[in-house]
Order: structure tokens, then sequence, then C-alpha cells
């Protein structure tokens, strides 16, 4: 932390954008004053609902904040860094579990992100060019996108059931792949039953976005690259690929930030608690929060995330707009 | 593989890898959806049981016990209670924010803009604590009841829609010719009125787009629902817990209930499809 917020004593809300007052009330509004006031009421709401909260947050960081505060939180003693050396010292049962936490959750966001773009890109790709049921089946891919998460996670944890699921019936009993039934929300086969939840829920969006990709790719190239003698896959190397860069720079992160923190699909398959090998660092602050009820080690979890996802995020599109800058030179 | 190829046709292994591929694609996608399906049409002994691909006798049953199990409709209405709140509000306050950003310049645009973009990013549990927080604190200063009524969980729910919905305005609007509003203002309309007669007219689609999908967001939320709600306010993300018991789950009414509660987010969604395909992609595409 560089930047320490000085805490504001009592409850006042820190003052956000004046707000800006017509000096002559003479009917007509200043050009100039229009556009904010076009926008306080977006200002004031991004003030209750993101910046507020958001500082509040900080301070909660810094404070010892257990269930014997919430009534009076202002009251709570200071900890100074104490959420966050307890947060980050990894020799420590806290630290130990959030550092696990850490590392399953990057896994997990990895092996999602590109097995969602693998899927998404290919079946974009096949569908390309028209044929008999492009319709319907462009229709049929968005359905898992347009479940409400709750529905299809509990059905989804119904077909991981050990005993009457779908899974172990196909895996075990019809084609006896195991010797026994296995768990499947519980232990190590977790992280594959989240995953697979997971890219099953993520990979239609990614195939709406290559798709709509797709689209801009003038045909003239594919033709000409045709007359040259370009097989499918050269065309998809040199054309198809690099046409795509741009939007997958943007799908590629708003995939990384969606998965990465992700809570429903945990939530739903797993309950409160996730196993140990698909704890995820949401549901994981989750856990600290409101069943342990250490909010401040909650909060100060929080800004750390928060304090990773910048600087991720910065660091990517430092990189990729590089990278274009360089392409179009 | 005799004919010489041309741009349109493709080869015939090209079409059989394609068949295979989406063949697949489509029995995992649908595997969910008939299991939600078949499940909620069978008798308790056969959900219970080790899994049947055809159920042993079809049974409507739990479609009419899921209304009796939990209070199902009072979730429905609270639902539809939050999430549409949740819609008007920030779909309204998006289309004056977005007409100012694209239309005029000001100082703090870069800013607003960033804000609202970057805010898209953060983690609902890093807003949910401190939400809870105030909400508890406002409750006992004042005794307006935020936590764990409706009108708590609908400004919870502003967190997420009304960034997006701002956000996916602001393209829209763009995207309508200046040339439009600015002849309606030289034909004397007011800033407000080339707005509504014109700009907004124009952006139907688009509106009907980033509403549909605020609403959707707001349907399927789970983080805010599972801490801000109690017995009354429950939302259906929560209230489909209810049908396991200590002893048992109930999963034919478990994937009934589940499909009550997709068919009107799903049909929605594949009406108005096209719509919000475009505006989805509009902004990552540009």
């Amino acid at each position: 932390m560089t930047v320490t917020a000085q805490p504001a004593v009592g409850k006042e809300a820190p003052p956000g954008a004046p707000a800006p007052t017509p000096r002559r009330r003479t009917g007509r509004v200043r050009r100039n004053v229009l556009p904010y006031l076009l926008l306080l009421p977006a200002l004031l709401l991004e003030l209750l609902v993101h910046l507020v909260p958001m500082v509040i947050g900080i301070v909660m960081s810094f404070k010892e904040l257990t269930q014997f505060y919430i009534r009076d939180w202002g009251a709570a003693p200071w900890a100074a860094f104490d959420n966050y050396t307890v947060s980050v010292d990894f020799d420590a049962p806290i630290g130990k579990a959030l550092l696990h936490s850490f590392f399953v959750t990057c896994a997990f966001t990895v092996l999602s992100v590109g097995l969602c773009w693998l899927l998404g890109t290919t079946a974009a790709v096949y569908m390309q060019e028209n044929f008999r049921g492009r319709g319907f089946l462009r229709a049929v891919f968005l359905v898992p996108y347009a479940l409400p998460v709750y529905a299809a996670v509990i059905t989804w944890a119904f077909m991981f059931q050990r005993d009457n699921g779908l899974v172990n019936h196909v895996l075990h009993d019809q084609l006896g792949l195991t010797d026994s039934p296995s768990f499947w929300l519980i232990g190590d086969n977790s992280f594959v039953a989240l995953l697979v939840v997971s890219v099953w829920k993520g990979w239609p969006f990614a195939f709406l976005i290559v798709m709509a990709g797709l689209q801009n790719i003038p045909r003239e190239l594919y033709e000409a690259a045709s007359i040259d003698g370009a097989g499918m896959l050269q065309q998809l190397r040199r054309i198809t690929l690099p046409s795509l860069r741009p939007v997958n720079q943007v799908l590629v992160l708003v995939l990384f930030l969606w998965t990465f923190n992700d809570f429903n699909t945990p939530y739903v398959l797993f309950g409160r608690a996730a196993p140990e090998a698909a704890d995820l660092i949401s549901i994981h602050i989750y856990q600290s929060s409101f069943v342990t009820w250490n909010f401040g080690a909650g909060s100060a979890m929080s800004v750390l995330l928060l304090l990773f996802l910048l600087v991720v995020t910065g660091v990517y599109l430092v990189l990729t707009s590089r990278g274009r800058r360089a392409a179009d030179a | 593989m005799t004919a010489p190829r041309s741009p349109m046709a493709a080869p015939r292994s090209f079409v059989w890898s394609r068949r295979i591929f989406l063949t697949l694609l489509t029995g995992f996608v649908l595997l969910p959806v008939y299991v939600m399906l078949s499940s909620s049409l069978k008798p308790l002994e056969d959900v219970s049981g080790e899994f049947r691909w055809i159920p042993s006798g079809l049974t409507i049953r739990p479609y009419i016990d899921i209304w009796s199990t939990v209070p199902l409709a009072k979730y429905f209405v609270n639902s539809l209670i939050v999430a549409g709140a949740a819609t008007v509000l920030s779909v309204a306050i998006a289309i004056f924010a977005a007409y100012g950003v694209s239309r005029y310049r000001f100082r703090g645009k870069r800013l607003f803009t960033v804000t609202v973009l970057s805010t898209q990013m953060f983690p609902g549990i890093l807003f949910l604590l401190p939400l809870f927080l105030i909400y508890v604190n406002i409750g006992d200063a004042t005794g307006i009841a935020l936590f764990g009524s409706r009108l708590g969980l609908i400004l919870t729910y502003l967190t997420f829609s009304l960034p997006f919905s701002i956000w996916m305005l602001i393209g829209y609007f763009e995207s309508v010719p200046r040339d439009l509003d600015e002849a309606a203002m030289v034909d004397g309309c007011g800033p407000l009125g080339a707005l509504f007669r014109v700009v907004v007219p124009a952006a139907v689609p688009g509106i009907v787009a980033v509403a549909v999908y605020a609403f959707m967001t707001a349907w399927g939320e789970v983080l805010f629902a599972s801490v801000m709600t109690n017995d009354t306010t429950r939302t259906l993300a929560v209230g489909l817990q209810g049908y396991a018991t200590q002893n048992d789950v109930y999963w034919n009414q478990v994937m009934a209930a589940s499909l009550v509660v997709s068919v009107p987010v799903v049909a929605g969604f594949l009406l108005l499809q096209r719509y919000l395909v475009a505006g989805l992609t509009a902004g990552a595409v540009k």
C-alpha cells in the first residue's frame, strides 16, 4: 500500500465532486453546465454504491473488525497493518490458506479462460460459413449464457452427485471407467467439476464475441488468399487469427476478470465453504468475512485482490497496446 | 476433394470435422438442459436412485409441489421486483449520463468514463462487505431498514448494472448521428427534447438490449442476494436452495423450479438475441 487514505473520522462520507450549481437562474441553463446536470444522478449513485463503499472498505481493512463491532464499526480498534500482515504471513494458517486459494484461482482461471477461448473460437470459425441449421445452432449455443446461473449450476450439482448423478452413471455404470462411484463435489475432483461448469457457462460469450469479430474481416482477403492457393488452415493462421487480435485482447481480459472474480458458480456448486481443491478467492474472502466473522481480514484480502487485479490489468493493457502499436507500425 | 476449391465450397474433410465438433459441442451444451427437463418430470424415487436416461414414469407432480415446498411464488415476485427496479433505475439514469458523455465535451469526462469502466472489473465481494456494514449502520441510526429489504438489494444491484448500462449506452448513443439531434435543436427542441424525441427513439434497440441484459444479470445474481435478504425478501437465487431438507433433496422439484425460473429469461434472451448480440459485441469489436 503506497496510497494510504487518511480515514475520515466519524460517519461522514468524504465529499465527492462538488455538485455544480448554475449561478444565474435565468430559465436557460448554461451550455457547459448541462453535461454535469445530465451526469448528476449517475454521479450521486456511483458515489453511493462504489466510491463510498470502497473508501469504507479500505478503512475497514485497517481495523480489527469482528462480529462485536458490526453495529458500530467506527468503534472497532485500529489495527494498522495487522490484517495485511496476517493475510500475507504465508507460514501461518490464514496466510497459507489465502496463498493456496490464490494459486487455485490462478490455475482455474488460466484453464477456464483458455478452454472457453478455444471452444468459442473453434465454434465461431466452423460457423463462419453458412450451412443448414446454423441459425438454430447459434441459438442453442447461447442457452448456457442465458440460463440463470443458479438454475444451471444447480443442475450441474445434481449431475455431479455421487449416487444419483449422471456423471457417475456414465463413467462408472455405463463405461466402467472407474472402480467405484467418485465424489465430484468434495476432494480433488471438485476442481475438475468446477472447471467443467465454468467452461460450459463461459464459452458462449467467447463464441459471441469472436463471431462478431469474424464478420468484420473482409471476404476479399479470403478470396485473394484462396486464389493464391492458401488452404483452409493457412487462411486460418494468416488471416483469421491475426484479424481477431484486437477482439481477442478485449475478450481475454474480460473473461479473465469474470472468471477470476466468479463467486456464483462455486457458491451454488459447493455452498458456503468450497472444498480445498476448488477454494476460489471470492469464496475464500466470503468465508473469512461472513462465516468466521473476521471482516477486517476479509477487507484486507479484498483490497489485496483489487490491487492484484489493477496491476494485472494495467500490465496487460500496456503490453497489448504496445503489441498493437508494433503491429500497426 | 477433386473439384477445384472456390472460397465458398469447403473441402469434405472440413465439413466432417465441423459436423463432429459441432455435434459434440451441442451435446455438451444441452446435456444439463436434458437433465433438467427429464428429471423435472420424474417421480421422487427415480431421482433419488441411480440416474436413468429415460424416466420410469412421467409425472407433472413436481411442477405442482414446487409452489408449496418453498414459497416459490413469493421468491418469484421478489426477484421480479428487485431485478425490474434495478433495471429501470439503472437504464433511466444511464440514459442521461450516456447522453451527456456522448454529446458534450467537459472537464472530467475521461475520469468519469474510466471510473465507470473500471468499477466493472472490481469483484462484487469488494462492495459486499462495506455495503453490508453501511446498511446495518443506517438501519441502527435511522430505523430505515436497508439491510434485508428489497430497496437495499436494488441499490446493491446498481453496483454492477449501472456501470454496465452507462458503458453500453454511450456506445449506442455515439452510433446515433449527431446531425439528428442537432437538427432537432435547430428546430427549437431543448437538449432534453432532442434526447427524448430523437436520440432515445433512434437507440431503442440498444436500450432494450441493455435493459434485457441488466435484467438477466440481476435475475441470476447470487452473492448479494445470499447476504442481503431475509425470509420475506429472499430472491429465487437463494430460495432455490430451500428444496434441500436435512434428509433429502427433492431433485425433481429443484429441476422443475430451475426450469420455471429459467423460462422467462431464456425466452426473452432468445427473442431479443439479435439486439443483444449486437450490443454486447459493439464495445468489444470496436
